[in-house]
């Protein structure tokens, strides 16, 4: 058991820290949930990928450098620690590319993930329905097969950056025969710009417009963009989504870099008595949360599977986020109403954490009875 | 990087588990309770046989230490187990004896079991220390008022400072008398000393055979002990030590044996917790009401994933402070691994209903040891202090 970074680690650090603190915009980028705000982060992303720094993990073909889930981790700890912008991708990174990686063809991987990495394609996740959201398989968007592909119809919504994103991925029920409702399933990929696809935006809590929700009327899908097999969608669907509650979508290194903030925002402000436990909280969850993954990571690499811990992780980083951004904003004072800033802006965020990538409620229910063997009831 | 037990640890583990499985721990504990101390040093000679004591003697002493990692992952099975004594004492005094000859000559019969050992801990400083940046200005007001720097919770007033003033007066302080005890030298373990009124209780001292106080001079064989005490784990019996007796050595490592008892006791403390999500966990797909059970209802099944998450998250931390040992690693790690024990000590007495609440079901040795370890080493508000004061 050790924690001591390779020699290799340390020298790819200074190099991302070097190439970061000279590329981070001095000024912050305007809300990615805004028009101008995801056009600047677009050209963030680009000169990320310019420099092969947008995807880091991923092989040198597809915009990568190749170099693994323990550097992917260093660089995520530079990249927070140097107040670097939002990703506008990371439903396409974090989501989509590791389920090409496990499930798409090779033709799939070197057309979709290039673009994907430059930021020039954006990707939107259209899951959740009207009528299905935790119950995630009662979906009834349809594919109905054609002549070289799928048609698409139905209505998704709560697609999160769908105002602007470029193309979307989600699950569609192709055998309405099918006798359960978690078969049947088909996983695609389709352009939000085809004919057939409305865009309906939708106000977050903040008001602010990139929100939005999908309808769809006989939209062609050609063949090459269903992932896995058709009727296998959910399976494959499900087998990617451990990365959006786990490893990738919250790495550690920005709660680590979030944490510091916050008790460098406490000493501002006097050191208030009231906030000191919460302040020192958050220290702490930091560091626990860096040191599960770091784990989790080493697990990884030792060829395990990650199954079910990675609702503990969702559980854990939501509320860990939302409990820092309250101790924020309630540390500044009056000023903590007003709806500008980074802390405001990140409180927001926040405040959807145990609502998206399955609700909090959903996550307990699968640590009780995937780790702890509880036995399945009544929802 | 690799930040995973390896396979030796892991079986360290295994093979300590199963031993204590095979001892049937709460019949040890219960005697142990009411002052018999006979079950547990037959199981107590067992451990140093495994080696857990032998982990934080130096290996030029006959120990096979310092092993932190190995001590924690120890630490937790004896949790696990509730397995009663002054553990943690005795491994913090190891380490308090690693210098100096004298001192030195009694660690190998504590590797081997043969002795056991109890240490007082530094009184409790109550405020946290705030101190504002200083080139902001801003924070004079509203920090609590007169604060000097705060005595380091590591440093009693041994480290040379003894004149401190605002320097911890728990330990005797070389500028005022010391209450002569009248057998001050010829020790007698049954019986009890006077002590002055605020010396910090040390766990056994009725059992222990090595009485360990630290004061300006260094370290001390005390002479006997006050009254036994109980805690709120009866299992836990404190007596406060009586000062003077014959020093072992000048110079112990205050700071570094005071950070162990904080790191053995946040494991310890993890095991008790894990333990109680066992236990509760098994009780509650066993009990059925409504016709099913109660583990099907979601309200259950919440609060036991909320205590499997905190106790995951706390685990990492504790190992992760094994391998730095910087004291705000060990602070983190207290306060997570006790936080997320008692929250399960909590929910355990709750979803056992009313058979959690009596001291006849074996779940309430671990409920109060979870309740007990909270402030033992190190209180949460101490240890949340030393997190924001930071490196
Ligand atoms: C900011 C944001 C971004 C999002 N982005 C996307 C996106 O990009 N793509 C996408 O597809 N979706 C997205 N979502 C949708 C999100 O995945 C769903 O909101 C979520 O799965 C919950 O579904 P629902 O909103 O229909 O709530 P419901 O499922 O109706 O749940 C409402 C409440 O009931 C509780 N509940 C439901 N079932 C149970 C049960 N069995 N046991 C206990 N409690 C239960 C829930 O926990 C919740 O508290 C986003 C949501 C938000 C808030």
């Amino acid at each position: 058991m050790d924690l001591t970074p390779s020699p290799g680690d340390e020298s790819f650090r200074a190099e991302a820290r070097a190439w970061l603190a000279a590329h981070v915009p001095r000024t912050p980028l305007p809300s990615l949930e805004t028009a101008a705000g995801f056009a600047a982060h677009r050209a963030w992303e680009a000169e990320l990928a310019a420099d092969r720094w947008s995807v880091v993990s991923w092989p040198a073909e597809v915009g990568g450098r190749d170099c693994g889930l323990g550097r992917w981790l260093v660089f995520e700890e530079e990249y927070w620690a140097a107040g670097a912008p939002g990703r506008v991708g990371q439903n396409g990174v974090s989501l989509l590319a590791p389920t090409l990686f496990d499930h798409g063809t090779p033709e799939q991987r070197s057309r979709v993930l290039p673009p994907m990495a430059r930021g020039e394609v954006v990707w939107a996740q259209a899951w959740s329905e009207p009528e299905a959201g935790s119950d995630l398989a009662s979906l009834r968007s349809r594919a109905v097969r054609v002549a070289g592909g799928w048609l698409l119809g139905g209505q998704k919504t709560w697609s999160s950056r769908a105002a602007f994103a470029d193309r979307a991925f989600g699950l569609f029920r192709s055998d309405p025969d099918a006798p359960r409702a978690h078969q049947g399933l088909t996983y695609l990929m389709f352009d939000l710009r085809a004919p057939g696809v409305t865009v309906r935006p939708i106000g977050r809590l903040d008001g602010k417009p990139a929100f939005a929700e999908l309808f769809l009327d006989d939209v062609f899908v050609p063949d090459e963009d269903v992932i896995g097999a058709p009727g296998e969608g959910w399976r494959i669907a499900m087998s990617a989504a451990g990365n959006e509650r786990g490893l990738t979508l919250r790495s550690p290194g920005r709660y680590l870099a979030a944490a510091d903030r916050l008790a460098a925002l406490w000493r501002r402000q006097g050191c208030p008595a009231y906030a000191h436990d919460r302040v020192a909280d958050a220290l702490i969850g930091a560091r626990a949360y860096h040191l599960f993954t770091q784990e989790a990571a080493s697990r990884f690499l030792a060829g395990a599977e990650l199954g079910a811990e990675s609702s503990m992780n969702k559980v854990f980083w939501s509320e860990y986020d939302l409990a820092l951004h309250e101790t924020a904003l309630e540390l500044l004072n009056e000023e903590g109403e007003l709806a500008e800033g980074a802390w405001a802006e990140g409180y927001v965020f926040a405040l959807a954490g145990p609502v998206y990538a399955g609700t909090n409620e959903i996550q307990r229910d699968i640590v009780a009875e995937r780790l702890l063997g509880l036995p399945k009831g009544r929802r | 990087m690799r930040f995973l037990l390896d396979a030796e640890q892991r079986a360290f583990t295994a093979s300590l588990d199963a031993m204590l499985t095979a001892a049937r721990t709460p019949a040890v504990i219960r005697s142990w309770s009411a002052g018999d101390h006979g079950a547990g040093r037959a199981l107590w000679s067992r451990l140093a046989d495994a080696g857990v004591f032998a982990l934080a003697v130096p290996e030029a002493d006959g120990g096979l230490g310092p092993r932190p990692v190995e001590l924690v992952v120890a630490f937790v099975e004896l949790g696990r187990h509730a397995v009663p004594g002054p553990l943690v004492e005795t491994v913090t005094a190891a380490t308090l004896l690693s210098t100096g000859d004298r001192a030195r000559e009694l660690l190998p019969a504590l590797a081997s079991g043969r002795t056991t050992a109890t240490v007082a801990p530094p009184a409790p400083t109550d405020a946290p220390t705030i101190t504002p940046d200083d080139d902001t200005g801003t924070g004079t007001d509203t920090a609590p008022a007169g604060h000097a720097p705060a005595p380091d919770l590591y440093t009693p007033a041994l480290e040379g400072n003894s004149s401190t003033p605002g320097a911890n007066s728990s330990t005797p302080d070389a500028n005022s008398p010391t209450p002569e005890a009248p057998e001050a030298n010829s020790p007698t373990p049954e019986g009890t000393l006077p002590v002055p009124e605020g010396t910090p209780l040390a766990l056994d001292g009725d059992a222990a055979s090595l009485r360990l106080v630290v004061d300006a001079e260094g370290l001390r064989l005390a002479p006997g002990h006050g009254p036994v005490r109980v805690s709120l784990d009866p299992a836990r019996r404190l007596t406060p030590l009586s000062p003077g007796g014959e020093l072992l050595t000048e110079r112990p490592p205050v700071e570094e044996a005071f950070a162990l008892a904080r790191l053995a006791t946040a494991a310890q403390a993890l095991g008790v917790g894990l333990a109680l999500l066992d236990r509760t966990v098994a009780h509650v797909r066993r009990r059925t009401q409504f016709g099913v059970p109660i583990g099907s209802f979601q309200a259950v099944k919440h609060r036991l994933a909320d205590a499997k998450i905190a106790l995951e998250f706390a685990r990492p931390l504790l190992l992760g402070a094994a391998l730095t040992r910087d004291p705000v690693d060990i602070a983190a790690a207290k306060v997570s691994a006790c936080e997320a024990a008692y929250g399960t000590a909590k929910a355990a007495l709750q979803l056992h209903g009313a058979i959690g609440y009596t001291a006849e079901y074996d779940l309430s040795l671990w409920l109060t040891k979870a309740i007990a370890l909270r402030s033992a080493w190190g209180t949460p508000r101490e240890c949340r202090a030393v997190v924001v004061r930071g490196r």
